[in-house]
């Protein structure tokens, strides 16, 4: 499939640069990506995701530095030469074709005979659960069908490279779930890398090998889901995936004493930026602090405090807590189970912690 | 409010009505009735005003300008409303706004004012008036009309749509002709219709600019003149005014059809 080297990422980035007039949208990134790779780029909106995507895609030039795909320098190729294919944020079905005519509509130019073709359509329409629809009018499709025929579409050319712009915000949260294990699903039986842009954080978690979190044109982190979840490389990429408590600390040569916790002693891989000295934070998960009922004992360390707020969710309690000797409330999940009842406001409350769980942060 | 009910405000939309559309209707009545003088009551039914109309060459010389004009005019004013309609929704320029004012201005100009300052132009340049003159004096009327018409047309277009379409292998100009062009030719054909009536219709820029080439409307006006020639003038009126409706029905469906194939919610008439 690939003329280079099996081991060479599929897509290299150096130091790609984009500027709109004077605005600054893409500020130096550079990332490999693997063949086979479920990528995700995640950060708020105007962080410049959807711009490197489109840059990939060839819908935008870029103003610095090389984007290859495959070995091949992409400077200069349009779009309809690059061996990518993209499903939009408005899916762009068109609206005067029937499903399958969009579906085969990148084989007008192929070499095909016309039964293969017809054969080609089919089965992309098959893979992605349409089999029935091929006659259908595109216009009366629902929203998670016309998802599906956009991925048919983009598929049925082989590309190396699958772009996915937002695919599932235009769906309801139900349809989403669903589509996001579809979507992993896909990707595992057609073997190509996708690339994922979302602001969804929830979404990057659940489908993506390798996620870059973006921010103001930047790669903030780049990072498996589970190292960007549990070790964050800043505050605000801990910030932006999950809930992250920040409680203030002092740093010294011989540990850190955190607000309302106390003493505690931290690996240096708990420290992502490197040695901290003086004021910083301390960030740590709801699910890494926890109620403490009575007789409960626990091998980590514990503390005291009270409850300022209670927000049941059926199967989850979070509890907003303020622990002695700290100014701010942190939050507290709790999983709901049998013979732990729902604690209420202003109730005295144990509460247990593992300084394992702590991430600290410079201010 | 409960159906069947009359209330002051439907009998005051009925009056509005009969306003608007009474001097409309005494047309095909005095066309159609046999006696040379306009006025009730009415003689009897007489189809001998049209044949009269079949017997006057002039009338068929100031049929075919008009009919000239107003093709050219329906070409020219939309192939130009597609270039801004396009300009306008796809991409950005300084002075957008401004310029769009100043092309949609001849809208709301007295139509007096633009027809003697285009003979004057037309004096200065050293043109004759003519059948071009008029055609010139139409397109420039009837473009704010086709670019209104154009811009809801692309304005409803997904710029994915072209994207997607060079994604998967084509030009730039496979996208246009594939894509845009069949999603856009409902509008097309709407602006041609109405470009079309509006010229045909058009009587003070012709009148200024037609020189010894009369058209329809400026035909009617000078036979005027002869009192004995009005019930002819009524019967040629009926037909206009027919043919008016019909054009402007068959440009509405178009205009419908295009909304609904972009899949947008009709938002009432065009203009």
């Amino acid at each position: 499939m690939s003329d280079t080297s099996s081991n060479a990422p599929l897509i290299q980035m150096r130091d790609v640069q984009k500027y709109y007039g004077t605005y600054h949208a893409l500020r130096g990134i550079t990332a490999e990506i693997g063949e086979g790779e479920f990528f995700s780029l995640l950060g708020p909106s105007g962080c410049g995701k959807t711009t490197l995507l489109r840059a990939i895609a060839g819908f935008e030039d870029i103003s610095g530095g090389t984007i290859t795909l495959g070995g091949k320098n992409m400077a200069g190729v349009p779009p309809n030469r690059r061996p990518t294919n993209m499903v939009f944020q408005s899916y762009a079905i068109f609206p005067h074709l029937s499903v399958s005519q969009n579906v085969g509509f990148g084989l007008r130019k192929s070499s095909l005979k016309p039964a293969d073709k017809t054969r080609a359509i089919g089965a992309a329409l098959e893979m992605v659960g349409l089999g029935h629809l091929g006659n259908r009018a595109a216009h009366a499709l629902s929203g998670g069908q016309r998802q599906r025929v956009a991925l048919a579409r983009a598929l049925i050319l082989k590309p190396k490279v699958l772009l996915l712009d937002e695919p599932l915000s235009a769906l309801d949260r139900k349809m989403r779930e669903e589509m996001q294990v579809e979507l992993i699903k896909l990707q595992r039986e057609v073997g190509i890398t996708f690339i994922l842009v979302t602001h969804d954080q929830e979404e990057a978690l659940v489908m993506s090998d390798r996620i870059a979190v973006m921010f103001e044109g930047e790669i903030a982190q780049l990072a498996d889901p589970e190292v960007l979840y549990r070790r964050p490389a800043t505050k605000r990429v801990a910030d932006f995936i999950g809930v992250m408590n920040f409680l203030p600390a002092l740093a010294d040569g011989n540990g850190i004493e955190v607000m309302g916790l106390g003493r505690a002693e931290v690996d240096p891989s708990q420290v992502p930026g490197g040695a901290v000295s003086g004021a910083c934070s301390v960030g740590m998960r709801p699910e890494t602090l926890s109620i403490l009922y009575d007789g409960e004992m626990t091998r980590a360390r514990e503390t005291t405090a009270m409850v300022e707020e209670v927000v049941y969710y059926g199967d989850m309690t979070y509890y907003d807590v303020t622990l002695d000797g700290a100014s701010a409330p942190v939050r507290i999940s709790m999983r709901n189970m049998v013979g732990r009842e729902v604690l209420s406001v202003g109730m005295q409350t144990r509460v247990s912690w593992d300084p394992r769980a702590m991430v600290v942060f410079p201010d | 409010m409960r159906r069947g009910r009359i209330t002051p405000l439907a009998i005051f939309a009925g009056l509005y009505l009969i306003f608007l559309y009474a001097p409309i209707i005494l047309l095909p009545m005095f066309a159609f009735n046999d006696g040379t003088i306009i006025a009730f009551p009415l003689q009897g039914f007489t189809t001998r005003w049209f044949v009269d109309l079949l017997n006057t060459p002039a009338l068929h010389a100031a049929t075919g300008n008009s009919l000239i004009i107003a093709c050219s005019v329906a070409v020219l004013a939309t192939c130009l409303g597609l270039f801004a309609a396009r300009a306008v929704t796809r991409y950005d320029f300084p002075l957008k706004g401004g310029i769009l004012g100043f092309i949609m201005l001849p809208l709301v100009l007295p139509e007096v004012i633009v027809a003697i300052s285009l003979l004057v132009v037309l004096m200065q340049l050293g043109l004759n008036a003519s059948i071009y003159t008029i055609i010139l004096g139409h397109t420039l009327l009837c473009m704010p009309f086709a670019i209104a018409i154009l811009q809801g047309s692309f304005a409803g277009l997904d710029q994915s749509l072209e994207e997607a379409a060079i994604d998967l292998g084509e030009t730039r100009a496979g996208a246009f002709r594939l894509i845009i062009l069949p999603l856009v030719t409902p509008g097309i054909i709407a602006s041609m219709l109405i470009c079309f009536i509006i010229s045909l219709d058009e009587f003070i820029i012709a009148f200024f600019l037609s020189g010894n080439e009369p058209t329809l409307p400026v035909y009617l006006w000078g036979q005027l003149r002869f009192p004995a020639r009005l019930p002819v003038v009524m019967a040629l009126g009926t037909i206009l005014v027919a043919l008016s409706i019909t054009l402007l029905l068959i440009a509405n469906y178009f205009r419908r059809r295009g909304l609904a194939r972009t899949g947008q919610q009709d938002s009432g008439g065009f203009l």
